[in-house]
């Protein structure tokens, strides 16, 4: 038998991933590298209109090109596809369209899918998409949100009568949680006003989606490049009333996701139903242009906030006033995406009144979902933008401000205006850290000298102390907000003979590294070796229960439902090990592995009472062979990581260059079970996040076309776009779950985007510039130096904001 | 037409249309699944493999202009269960994380040190400027590729890929944690 670690070993330590061995040498089970016995190959026709009534599709040449098995439409699906799920109502007015797989009369954004070619090869089936004839009957293009939801703008959806979706109001006075923003507002000594703009980002994981669907078991079978492989057996289920237990459903290798898999999406359903139709195994994988243009995206908001404040830069009140974006449908969870913010817009601050309004709004473009942060993102950049004004109307130091209003640490737990506790946290300790890894007062201190001499490259330092709420439970919370699911997770344990462990998760990794993670976790509290731990997740097969993997929840609720299995093995194991060294189940201690009879050296190791449950040749009376156990997890409450980011950035004042000089974040994130993996996070959410600040935006041309439909065009960082940044942590352990951890995944992108463009904005202020609208690309930071004007939208608005593959210095590729 | 290639060491004799892209005749004729696809327009990376020893995007090249060629992909690195040097640098710097990029990254990063040998930060930046990362905002692919640098002898590329077994093992001797 192996020897058991000692305690507490493992969580802790930089593990290097298990997971690495398979992906660094080739040996990986993306969706696409699957090919089954027979196996047919389907590629969609999409819509090249934005809004248009189909009137009539051809594809008898189609059905005759060599190859071709089948050729659909939505006329032949429409009785059989049924209507995407929306899982998050929140209203009960919400207006919320039929959500078809494969249009069947009127296409409402381009690349909706309105044909299918089933073929024997993959080139045969696009190849068959040149065969169909499509009809369209032009609508107008519904663009722009504000215009959207005027009286007499066309809609996108007729039937709704409306372009608005839903209006979901927070007000502290009428919850009881605050006073009236109105008062604060009217007696307020010093009242600021922006309106910002979020704009369409695309999640663009690097692995494009790919579905293979297998009908010929008992069970119809689906590889998908999901996040959610639970959720989606549940939805096909629920939405083409196939019965759940003939369905399983496998997410594989899949490669990110970043909230853009969170998704029941039409490819899957139309696959499914054709594979099912053909009797064989049917494979999707969508081109990259397929997948920007199709596949949901993020942010898109309209927001208008007001901050009143006393002289002394006390807040007193805050207004939240949004439209966001929903484009043509309502997906998964696309109309609380932005509902999530509203717990998050008074983030570490005691703001005594607080109003919250969003208007959910239908244009003609892809629908938006769940996108890294989901709403926090949104809500992040807006009050840490916020403050920064405040601050400057006031005269004050932006960090002495926050300070000023931020929870101090004996303040914990603390109760929010928006109704939320945050168990813990210390932002006076991240603060601290922070400035001085990043040399504050030098920077500014160069700032100022810079500016005396009338230097044309202008430092502008950007502050981002943000805090955001992880972890998407407890249920009766989801519930309270009308979401269709609940927000715990599964966990199970099995002890195999040889002493060998299994843990079942019901969270689907995709990058985050739940196997190292999970097998430290395990380690420790089973006393067994790192090695001896094999972890499955991903198939609702053998791991037949789970909510899935995004809102930072694996660790803080998957990993308990982990801990809390192992937990009962141990509870399980005890009376046998008793059994078996014939003494009291009261006298025995479990460490390290290990039985231990108090006060003697006698003891039995977990692995020995695993094979003799598996021999069940002598357990005591009424003990079933078994020590397996499993745990559902649901927890008290969020968990509240925060933590400060301080960005330096050089402003070339002539040609609207912006360089990052230097990036320092500092997390709090509670315990860390793998620090190696949590960095990693938090560089990877940084990219993403700055990428916001400067690089990225899905721009639609005036029909309603995506221009940045490629990787040409759209703007996802390379490394030569991105510095190198310092991180460190400071460590308040989270009260509400065993291990004291918080959630990591979407901290670095919900910080560092304000950093950025506080960064930026600080640097060219005394050029009279108060905002530059995101991307703040050269064009638009020179033009707002230029104007002296809030918003420097207009030139730089064309795809790539004028950084694209027209611009060297942006990263041409 | 008719091609001859020779792919991770083995020759392949066979019939391909015109139109077939690279990663195409690896992936579907050949089974080389471990390279693979991220965007239609050669800007990802993802399919970066070894031709005659330079890394190209095998999206951006036809089958029959392999012909006669010799490819190396991510499959063909390790040699006797020996890690090449760079994918180890990568395991120990927590270089990746969903690993869909890893395959092209680690290919051009060979490339990249063929070329110099002892790349800064900047360097290495611009050297896998042409593959994206999603994932881990590359900073760990970067300390990865230098730390490789180090481990590396000069002249790495195509000699790499057939380093001898005695050298192999004093690299695999190097671990973190
Ligand atoms: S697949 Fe993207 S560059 Fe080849
Ligand atoms: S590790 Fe996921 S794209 Fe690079």
């Amino acid at each position: 038998m192996t020897t058991a670690a000692e305690p507490g070993q493992e969580v802790g330590k930089g593990r290097l991933r298990k997971e690495d061995a398979r992906l660094i040498t080739g040996r990986t089970r993306w969706t696409d590298n699957m090919s089954l016995p027979g196996m047919l190959h389907m590629a969609m026709l999409r819509s090249p209109m934005a809004h248009a009534r189909i009137t009539n599709i051809d594809t008898s040449e189609a059905r005759q090109m060599p190859g071709v098995l089948a050729v659909v439409t939505g006329a032949d699906l429409a009785d059989s596809q049924g209507s995407l799920p929306c899982a998050w109502p929140i209203t009960e007015d919400m207006k919320s369209p039929d959500a078809p797989s494969m249009a069947v009369n009127q296409v409402n954004f381009a690349g909706e899918v309105v044909a299918a070619v089933v073929a024997r090869s993959a080139a045969e089936a696009a190849d068959a998409l040149e065969g169909i004839d499509v009809d369209y009957d032009e609508l107008p293009v519904v663009l722009d949100m504000a215009e959207a939801i005027k009286d007499d703008a066309d809609l996108v959806h007729p039937d709704l009568g409306t372009n608005s979706s839903a209006t979901w109001i927070f007000d502290s006075a009428e919850a009881g949680t605050g006073g009236s923003v109105d008062e604060a507002i009217g007696s307020a000594e010093v009242v600021v006003e922006r309106t910002f703009r979020q704009q369409r980002l695309i999640p663009a994981f690097m692995e494009p989606r790919s579905i293979v669907v297998d009908p010929t078991g008992e069970q119809v079978t689906m590889w998908s490049a999901t996040q959610v492989p639970h959720i989606l057996r549940l939805m096909l289920a629920m939405t083409l009333g196939v019965p759940e237990h003939k369905v399983r459903v496998i997410a594989p290798d899949v490669g990110g996701g970043f909230g853009g898999k969170l998704q029941v999406t039409p490819e899957e359903v139309i696959t499914f139903l054709l594979a099912q139709k053909l009797g064989r195994p049917v494979k999707y994988t969508e081109t990259r242009s397929e997948s920007l243009a199709s596949a949901h995206h993020g942010r898109d908001q309209l927001q208008k906030l007001t901050v009143a404040a006393r002289r002394d830069g006390t807040v007193t009140g805050l207004k939240v006033e949004l439209l966001a974006d929903m484009g043509a449908y309502l997906r998964l969870v696309t109309p609380g995406v932005p509902i999530l913010g509203a717990f998050m817009y008074n983030a570490i601050y005691k703001i005594p009144a607080y109003h919250f309004a969003c208007t959910n709004v239908f244009t003609t473009k892809t629908p938006t979902d769940a996108y890294r942060g989901a709403g926090r993102p949104e809500a992040t950049f807006a009050i840490e933008r916020m403050m920064d004004e405040l601050a400057n109307e006031l005269g004050m130091d932006p960090l002495e401000l926050r300070e000023k209003n931020w929870i101090k640490h004996e303040e914990f737990p603390y109760t929010t205006v928006s109704t939320l506790t945050y168990d813990s946290g210390n932002y006076e300790a991240a603060t601290a850290r922070a400035k001085e890894l990043f040399d504050y007062d030098g920077l500014r201190r160069e700032q100022a000298e810079r500016r005396q001499r009338g230097d044309s490259v202008q430092l502008g330092i950007g502050i981002s102390t943000f805090t955001e709420m992880c972890g998407l439970a407890p249920s009766r919370v989801l519930g309270s907000l009308s979401y269709g699911a609940g927000g715990w997770e599964y966990g199970a344990i099995r002890m195999l003979p040889t002493g060998k462990v299994e843990v079942i998760t019901g969270s689907s990794a995709h990058g985050q590294g739940h196997e190292t993670a999970w097998s430290q976790i395990v380690a420790d509290k089973l006393g067994v070796p790192f090695e001896d731990v094999e972890v499955l997740h991903g198939d609702t097969q053998s791991s037949p229960r789970g909510l899935d993997t995004y809102g930072s929840r694996s660790l803080t609720v998957g990993a308990m439902a982990v801990l809390s299995a192992a937990d009962k093995v141990i509870e399980k194991a005890k009376p046998i090990a008793a059994h078996m060294m014939e003494c009291s189940p009261d006298d025995l201690e479990f460490s390290g592995g290990k039985f231990t009879v108090r006060g003697t050296g006698t003891d039995t190791g977990i692995a020995d009472i695993a094979l003799a449950v598996f021999a069940a040749h002598d357990l005591p009376d009424g003990v079933e062979p078994s020590i397996d156990a499993d745990a559902t997890f649901d927890p008290e409450n969020f968990s509240f990581p925060h933590g400060t980011h301080l960005c330096a950035a050089e402003v070339d004042t002539e040609t609207g260059q912006v360089r990052l000089r230097s990036y320092v974040a500092v997390d709090d994130v509670g315990k860390v079970v793998n620090p190696l993996i949590v960095e990693g996070q938090v560089h990877g959410g940084l990219v993403q996040g700055i990428a916001q600040a400067l690089f990225e935006e899905a721009v639609y041309d005036e029909s309603g076309t995506l221009m940045t439909g490629t990787f040409a065009d759209y703007l996802v960082p390379s490394a030569a776009d991105m510095p190198s940044f310092t991180t460190d942590r400071t460590e308040t352990p989270s009260t509400t779950n065993a291990l004291g951890v918080k959630g990591v995944g979407e901290a670095g992108t919900i910080a560092s985007t304000p950093a950025v463009v506080n960064a930026i904005v600080d640097a060219i202020r005394h050029k009279g510039v108060d905002d530059v609208e995101m991307p703040c690309t050269p064009m638009r930071v020179w033009q707002a130096i230029q104007s002296g004007a809030q918003s420097a939208a207009g030139p730089g608005a064309e795809p790539g904001g004028g950084m694209g593959s027209l611009d060297a210095e942006g990263g041409a590729r | 037409m008719r091609i001859t290639v020779t792919v991770d060491g083995t020759t392949y004799l066979d019939e391909v249309e015109p139109r077939t892209l690279l990663v195409q005749y690896l992936r579907e004729r050949l089974g080389k699944v471990g390279t693979v696809v991220g965007c239609d327009t050669s800007n990802c990376g993802a399919c970066t493999v070894h031709l005659d020893g330079h890394s190209v995007k095998s999206c951006a090249v036809l089958a029959v202009q392999a012909d006669g060629c010799e490819v190396t992909t991510i499959e063909g690195l390790a040699r006797d269960g020996q890690l090449h040097p760079v994918q180890r640098a990568f395991h120990d710097n927590h270089a990746l994380q969903c690993g869909f990029c890893t395959p092209g990254m680690i290919m051009q990063s060979i490339d990249l040190l063929a070329e110099n040998s002892d790349p800064d930060e900047q360097a290495v930046r611009e050297g896998i400027e042409g593959n994206l990362c999603r994932c881990t905002g590359y900073q760990n692919i970067v300390r990865a590729v230098r730390d490789a640098a180090h481990e590396m002898r000069p002249g790495a590329g195509p000699e790499a890929e057939r380093m001898n077994e005695a050298e192999m093992g004093t690299q695999a001797g190097v671990r973190r944690s």
